[in-house]
């Protein structure tokens, strides 16, 4: 269990003052992360809601060594310097333990930034790849990504009487990446900040590529209140849509209310409620969209008894 | 802040002063107020570890107040708040 009072004892660092949206996940989750690590860290940022609303220059928000240089790289930028860091390091000109993490949305890290991503976790950096997924490119206004879930309206998949949404399945790049056999990956949510801050600190102590998964709600995106974020990002876990988990060398397991909902300790809620509740997905409420609705939920389902029966139940 | 012309500016557009987003108040974005009650308050900081913005000021574990420079107002602190100690009130109504 994480220990909030002696987590608020330690330096903010990403400052106030950043222009993300009111009740944006992504700063939720920096936070959190930020507090996590106890070495000094440096950080790579893909192009994205992040990095253009927290450095609107001449301002920054960041009080650690921060890069920004494209879209797509923000893993092989990371990477770069954490080669650096080691080499520097072998010669004897940096002696103290510094982490290197990278951040990036779902559009710079399922589609544009994936190929960086690979070459990085195979190369074997030591780094922690962090993916603030809020589910489309809601820095440019909302264009669908590879990890839109299936039915929400976005600009470029937009509802009307003909498109129902977004037609297809987000794709399952915490799966993906496992594939690499990194030491470590997982999914994780800022709701469950006990499950966020334990696997950040995992991922740090482990040596090696890591990677996280971090559902992160978005107001103007979802279409739901600003007071809602935390509510959306923990009921994504609860009905499953973003089950907890994490790939350690290999072994898949289940963590904190996801596994307490696989062992029967804890109810499971409604896909269809928690969609209920964001304005991207208003259209799919009718007597027509139904069959369409439930394909969602069934989809919803069988992907959480795949993940169970690989995690061992 | 005074804007730079291209020629002051540092080269590959370095921000050296780290964290100088503060001087950038974002509080008057705010239409709706958080209050916190005091009374009702347990120092649960869960306010804290949600707030998007860094805006709940904690010191030696309790929380001190709200930092209404950078509060954007989006209510999360009012929602988490497991002891109803937040309520969000329209901002000029108080």
């Amino acid at each position: 269990m994480v220990s909030l009072k002696k987590l608020s004892e330690k330096e903010e660092l990403l400052a106030p003052g950043h222009r993300l949206c009111a009740g944006c996940g992504a700063s939720i989750i920096v936070r959190q992360v930020l507090l996590a690590a106890e070495d000094p860290v440096v950080i790579a940022n893909a192009t994205g809601c992040l990095e253009v609303a927290t450095t609107i220059y001449p301002y920054t928000a960041w009080r650690v060594p921060w890069i920004h240089s494209a879209f797509e790289n923000a893993a092989a930028t990371i990477a770069g310097v954490e080669t650096m860091y080691q080499v520097k390091k072998r010669k004897g000109e940096i002696t103290r333990d510094i982490k290197f993490l990278a951040f990036g949305g779902d559009g710079g890290t399922y589609d544009i930034g994936i190929q960086a991503l690979s070459g990085a976790l195979e190369r074997g950096h030591d780094i922690l790849y962090i993916c603030y997924n809020n589910g489309a490119y809601m820095n440019t206004g909302i264009q669908r990504s590879s990890a839109t879930p299936k039915g929400a309206s976005t600009t470029t998949s937009p509802a009307g009487k003909v498109i129902p949404g977004k037609r297809r399945f987000p794709k399952d790049l915490t799966a993906i990446v496992a594939a690499h056999n990194i030491p470590y990956c997982g999914q994780t949510s800022p709701s469950f900040y006990n499950d966020l801050i334990g696997k950040v600190q995992k991922a740090l102590s482990a040596e090696g590529p890591t990677f996280l998964n971090i559902i992160s709600p978005c107001p103007r995106g979802w279409r739901h209140e600003t007071d809602q974020s935390i509510a959306m990002a923990e009921e994504a876990v609860t009905c499953c849509f973003w089950p907890l988990y994490e790939v350690e060398n290999g072994e898949w397991r289940l963590t904190g209310y996801s596994k307490q909902i696989a062992e029967g300790k804890k109810e499971k809620t409604s896909v269809i409620d928690w969609m209920r509740k964001q304005g991207r997905f208003r259209h799919l409420f009718t007597d027509a969209r139904k069959p369409f609705l439930d394909s969602i939920q069934e989809e919803v389902e069988r992907e959480w008894e795949n993940l169970k029966k690989r995690c061992g139940y | 802040m005074k804007e730079k012309g291209w020629k002051e500016c540092l080269w590959g557009g370095l921000i050296v002063d780290a964290g100088n987003s503060v001087l950038y108040k974002t509080g008057d974005w705010r239409s709706q107020k958080p209050i916190r009650d005091e009374k009702k308050c347990t120092d649960c900081l869960q306010c804290w570890i949600m707030c998007p913005d860094a805006a709940i000021k904690v010191k030696d574990g309790k929380v001190v107040g709200i930092d209404y420079d950078y509060c954007k107002g989006c209510g999360i602190c009012s929602k988490v708040c497991p002891f109803d100690a937040i309520e969000m009130k329209e901002e000029g109504e108080q």
